[in-house]
């Protein structure tokens, strides 16, 4: 194909395009027609992520593939996108879980056309964030992604979806105004104004920590920790994961709470590197909050998916430990220092990959309680017992997917909070020594969970339920292949975030250690 | 061969995949021949691990090799393995042992509905646990750790429809990962301060001083901490006992010969980190060698205590391994003398633990599962191989000379004595020596009750003696179990294993505490005097355990109850795990999420008020205003149309005036810096 083709553009709005055509067809006499194109939309859309690949240079640190056009010149906004080594990971992520969504969608039956529209604009909403390289841009995609999601909660939902729907709208939008604003306030302290985030990290309008930059970075922090969510506020997710469609919480806690995690590592650690290093405490004790807390209301449901829901912030709490420890003040000899960040480099390498390992495995799992819920029509773990024998298949896959999220070696989850852990640890010893507690409780109730659903003396209620049919297999099995591959050969993918991590940590070391000698000259 | 040494985990994992994903297919096809697609597994790395140990012993160097893992910054995580004395007779064990336990598996689990599975298990844990012993740096040890734990959760779960069954899997699973919570943080600390995860790194560093000794003792600790709930040391010992649920073979492979010594391998392994800290207190002054030696002791001897009153056959051979791998902990805490004593004792261990599992599998195969001893009686007659077989690893087991474990068992003691000699410490030698006692004693009872006297029950009437698939593992093992010590004996190159296990570490080397007869003649003495007691009061009945039960009653009542560990455990750390998550639960839905619901509501109310004021007011108000100003508008509006040039011109410059100062107060606006409310 030709140089300079416009891969990520082209990646971006297939859907849209998918979307366009699904809207133009009748909802009546072309529903198969809707299903293929939605399918065939999403499949373009990742094969294209796949081939963007090709030209990428997997070792090369900075933006890659870079679009730029001028767009509202008068604001000096710009049709800017680019990916790199912290981006590519999250848009194949995003282009895989939604192409397997699509597909698992095909048993939905009701309002086929306006679901498989909703699912495609909410592609192009995630894709966008995650290449966008203009603040404005990336605000524009941040709340497209929105939209589709609170229909697809609100419409095609459990029983309370309304509720559900209404809160994570609504509780989402304060977080995007009060990043918004803080967004506006970057724009107006740059010089020459831009909303260019590559020119913006160039130019450091926010360094230091004046109260400016500090009402700028938690109007980020609100923004991107709810999204995350980071205890405590959190509370939206059960609610919206339990009350969403099977796809919709695959797509939920696969891609969108990476969103808040890919903001703290693509704007708050670059824009305000002092900032970040100054609070870096207060987010590794709110990381840590998340692990225990998560962890322990996990163990306290007895819904499935409220489980994997609540599983999931203790999950984004390793995440964000090893954000915070990628920024954490310190201070020391030369040899330490160069020591730490290695530490940094691992904390943060952990990070990433544990955004594309929640994505792939959570993913795999919300299918999973998709395929149980639409046997049974109940989730409660109490309710079953025995189906390892009646559902063989499924226990093995579920099993698989279970050990993968306790961090069992061996399965992907394992090499990401294992490097979050070992790379925060020098960092910060106490808080690493209290959070590796929750992955014994994640053990303990992934464990209590599978022995009350599959183990045991088998239900007689239950003996009719059939395996997983070809369409469930579909959507699980690579995800599965996943797991394994990236934990027991890491390489290839942390290659990729590496080339990313490295600079972008030399960067947050020299400032917290400047931060370390201002607070060390300050107290005394 | 070293450096085909890669190739031992796989050929396991080949045969397991194959089971797994084919088993099925190849049942309907094979039958229950599938079950040597995994024997093959296993039995094709005894050509590589015999091999490599061959290799080793004429002389060989160690070999080491590795790829890179994962970039971190400017570095990379390595993953290796490495091939030296220990790794090749831990290999050579494995690869004997596994493969023996395989053969029998074949008659054993005949008939079961998961026969393909249960060897598609196996055979990944063989994978796992070669894995483990060429482990060369703490990633694959971690990884190879955790998966040991995986296989022997899946098998000891393997009939799930049980629920004892499933609750022991689990119970398993959480305990010892307690302990590798420990083990874990004992990296994150090497990663610290070595900065690397390779154990040739680490111990370079704890011996350059990069590591302090404090330092070094302190991971050293956390790192035994895995190894106390792997090899199920007190106090987390509990979920031993509970795994015998699983097949038996299982319990002889995973829970007495194999990965129930993993602990014990990597505290040796790792002994270059417990040796640079010999001299440095870290809790209470107490360095982390005294705290591997002292849980080693109190293990020996409570576990050995509670199986005593055991009547279920596997359980009492399962608080046997838990007392035996006390004395191998013990004997590796004590330094660099007791090091070679404590690895013999794992591998001749592990061939007669094996062997006795094995036999009373043949016991419960021909007593149609029954595990209660007092339900047998008679079967030696009925049952002569596995008679003679049990035999002969009891005897190992209880130190009886020249049975293997005599010589293992006796080094040891010995190193004990040793330490009691130089350094007054003589609680381990007095504790190993009544640990003795206690294991011949339990063993006689459990032998005497099985196998003489007149049968008890129906079923042991009609006994009758296993297969030939069966009876072979068992009579290879018997012979181990009777000739191994040897190699350990000051007889043989005086004390063959010794010179090969330390040939590589000349530390050890000068201090060889060497055979001392008089701590074997008390130890045989020991021995004999528990076998003597058990055959007074259970096999010639001249002694009613009555006699003893009495007196000794509260002891009594304590064994029988295993010391109420589970109890404690269950009302204090279980529970206090359940009801903090129920709360946890409880508390996020009723404060933080009604914190938000209340928010949500607030704003609500209150943005609905201040609207309806707004409405009310300013609004409604102005509409009224409307009303009004349109009028005065009008009347003003009247007087306007004065019709007067002048007028016109008047009205025109107010309004180029007020313009103007707009402007102008902008200009000075953006001139002070302040931000516009619009951008161009």
């Amino acid at each position: 194909m030709a140089e300079g083709m416009p891969i990520l553009s082209l990646m971006v709005f297939a859907p849209l395009v998918g979307m366009i055509i699904v809207l133009l067809l009748d909802r009546e006499r072309h529903v198969t027609a809707i299903r293929w194109v939605a399918a065939v939309a999403s499949g373009v859309s990742f094969l294209l992520s796949l081939y963007a690949l090709v030209p990428y240079r997997l070792d090369a640190s900075g933006m890659q593939l870079e679009e730029k056009y001028p767009w509202i010149p008068a604001l000096n906004v710009t049709y800017h996108l680019g990916v790199d080594g912290l981006s590519m990971p999250l848009v194949i992520l995003t282009t895989l879980l939604t192409f397997l969504s699509v597909v698992y969608s095909f048993r939905i039956t009701e309002r086929v056309k306006e679901y498989m529209a909703f699912f495609l604009l909410l592609e192009t909403g995630m894709l966008g964030v995650f290449c966008a390289l203009d603040f404005f841009l990336f605000y524009v995609f941040w709340e497209v992604s929105l939209v589709p999601m609170y229909f697809i909660i609100g419409i095609w939902g459990g029983p309370r979806r309304e509720y559900a729907a209404i809160k994570f709208f609504i509780y989402t939008l304060v977080g995007s105004l009060a990043m918004l604003l803080a967004i506006l306030a970057v724009y107006f302290s740059s010089e020459p104004r831009t909303f260019d985030m590559v020119e913006l990290i160039r130019q450091q309008p926010v360094a230091g920590v004046t109260l400016k930059t500090a009402l700028i970075f938690w109007g980020f922090f609100l923004g991107f920790a709810i999204k995350v969510p980071m205890w405590p506020f959190h509370t939206w997710l059960p609610d919206a994961h339990v009350e969403a469609p099977t796809a919709g919480s695959v797509i939920l806690a696969g891609i969108l709470l990476k969103m808040g995690t890919y903001g703290f590592v693509r704007v708050s650690l670059p824009l305000m590197p002092e900032a970040s290093a100054h609070y870096s405490f207060i987010i590794a004790i709110v990381a840590l909050i998340s692990i225990i807390y998560g962890a322990l209301c996990a163990m306290g449901q007895s819904d499935i998916k409220k489980l994997i829901a609540y599983s999931s912030v203790n999950h984004m709490g390793y995440v964000m430990l090893g954000v915070a420890a990628a920024c954490a003040i310190a201070s020391g000899s030369d040899a330490q220092l160069r020591d730490l960040l290695t530490s940094r480099a691992t904390a943060l390498n952990g990070a990433v990959l544990q955004m594309v390992n929640h994505g792939i495995i959570t993913g795999a799992l919300f299918f999973l309680v998709g395929v149980i819920y639409d046997r049974a029509h109940l989730r409660d773990i109490d309710a079953f017992g025995g189906l390892a024998r009646i559902m063989p298949v499924y226990a093995a896959v579920m099993i698989t997917s279970c050990m993968a999220s306790l961090g069992l070696p061996g399965l992907a989850g394992f090499v990401s909070e294992f490097m979050v852990f070992l790379g925060s640890f020098p960092l910060y010893k106490l808080i690493v020594a209290l959070g590796v507690i929750g992955v014994v409780i994640t053990a303990a109730f992934f464990l209590w969970m599978i022995q009350r659903v599959f183990l045991g003396p088998t239900n007689p209620k239950w003996q009719a339920l059939e395996d997983m049919d070809a369409g469930e297999l579909f959507a699980t099995v690579p995800l599965v292949a996943l797991m394994v591959a990236i934990g027991l050969y890491p390489m290839p993918v942390l290659r990729v975030i590496n080339a990313a991590v490295v600079p972008l940590v030399e960067k947050l070391a020299q400032h917290a250690e400047v931060t370390a000698e201002v607070l060390r000259r300050f107290l005394g | 061969m070293r450096e085909m040494a890669w190739i031992i985990p796989i050929l396991p994992f080949a045969a397991s995949m194959t089971l797994l994903f084919f088993g099925a297919a190849l049942k309907r096809r094979l039958g229950e021949g599938v079950a040597w697609i995994g024997v093959a597994g296993i039995a094709a790395t005894l050509p590589f691990s015999l091999g490599v140990l061959y290799e080793l012993v004429t002389g060989a160097p160690a070999y080491h090799a590795s790829i890179p893992w994962a970039p971190v910054g400017q570095r990379v995580l390595d993953i290796g393995y490495q091939v030296d004395a220990l790794t090749a007779v831990m290999l050579a064990m494995v690869s004997v042992v596994a493969t023996c336990i395989m053969v029998f598996s074949v008659g054993y689990m005949h008939g079961d509905d998961g026969y393909q599975r249960f060897f598609a298990y196996m055979s990944l844990f063989c994978a796992a646990m070669f894995l483990l012993v060429l482990a060369a740096n703490f990633i694959v040890l971690y990884v190879a750790w955790e998966l040991v734990g995986l296989c022997s959760y899946l098998l000891i779960g393997f009939w799930f429809h049980k629920p004892e069954a499933a609750n022991a899997a689990k119970k398993a699973f959480i305990t010892t990962r307690i302990g590798d919570l420990f083990f874990a943080l004992g990296i994150f600390l090497i990663w610290r301060y070595a900065p690397s995860l390779s154990f040739e790194e680490a111990f370079r560093a704890a011996a350059a001083g990069a590591m302090t000794a404090s330092v070094a003792g302190l991971a050293a600790l956390l790192l035994f901490g895995g190894a106390v709930g792997k090899s199920a040391q007190f106090p987390l010992h509990v979920w031993l006992p509970d795994a015998m649920e699983g097949p038996t073979p299982v319990s002889a492979l995973i829970h007495a010969a194999t990965m129930v010594a993993a602990g014990v391998y990597m505290v040796a392994r790792l002994s270059p980190l417990y040796w640079a800290s010999l001299h440095e207190g870290v809790i209470s002054g107490i360095p982390a060698l005294t705290f591997v030696a002292g849980i080693g002791l109190i293990t020996a001897l409570l576990a050995a205590f509670i199986g005593l009153t055991q009547n279920d056959i596997k359980r009492v051979l399962a608080y046997s391994t838990i007392s035996q791998l006390g004395y191998m902990m013990c004997g590796l805490g004590m330094g660099v003398i007791g090091f070679a004593a404590g690895v013999f004792h794992l591998i001749t261990h592990a061939f007669f633990k094996a062997l006795l599992f094995l036999g009373s599998g043949s016991v419960m195969h021909a007593m149609h599962d029954e595990l209660d001893m007092w339900k047998m009686g008679g079967l030696g007659r009925r049952m002569p191989v596995t008679y003679w077989t049990f035999w002969a690893g009891t005897l190992a087991l209880a130190g009886i000379f020249p049975f293997a474990g005599f010589f293992s068992k006796d080094e040891i003691i010995a190193a004990a004595y040793h330490m009691g000699h130089e350094e007054g410490r003589w609680i381990y030698f007095l504790g190993l020596e009544a640990g003795a006692f206690l294991t011949a004693l339990y063993m006689g009872r459990l032998c005497f009750n099985v196998f003489s006297g007149q049968p008890r029950t129906e079923t042991a009437e009609h006994a009758h003696e296993s297969p030939p698939v069966m009876l072979w593992p068992l009579r290879i093992l018997a012979f181990f179990a009777i000739i191994l010590g040897w190699v350990g004996s000051p007889w043989v190159a005086n004390n063959l294993f010794h010179h090969f296990l330390t040939e590589t570490a000349p530390a050890i080397k000068e201090v060889h505490v060497g055979f001392n007869p008089a701590v074997a003649a008390l130890s045989t003495a020991m021995a004999l005097g528990g076998l003597l007691l058990a055959a007074a009061m259970y096999r010639w009945h001249v002694l009613s355990p009555d006699v003893l039960k009495r007196p000794l009653w509260a002891f009594y009542v304590a064994s029988k109850r295993k010391c109420w560990f589970d109890e404690l455990y269950t009302y204090t750390v279980v529970g206090a795990t359940v009801l903090g998550a129920r709360l946890a639960a409880k508390f996020d839905l009723a404060v933080i999420d009604g914190l938000v619901n209340l928010v949500g509501w607030g704003t609500r109310v209150i943005v609905a008020q201040v609207i309806r004021w707004f409405d009310l007011i300013v609004v409604d108000g102005a509409v009224n205003l409307a009303a009004l100003a349109t009028g005065w508008v009008g009347e003003a509006y009247s007087r306007l149309q004065t019709g007067r040039a002048q007028d016109y011109v008047t009205g025109l410059a107010v309004f180029a005036a007020t313009l103007a100062a707009a402007a102008a107060i902008a200009v000075i606006w953006a001139e002070l810096g302040f931000p516009l409310p619009w951008p161009w």
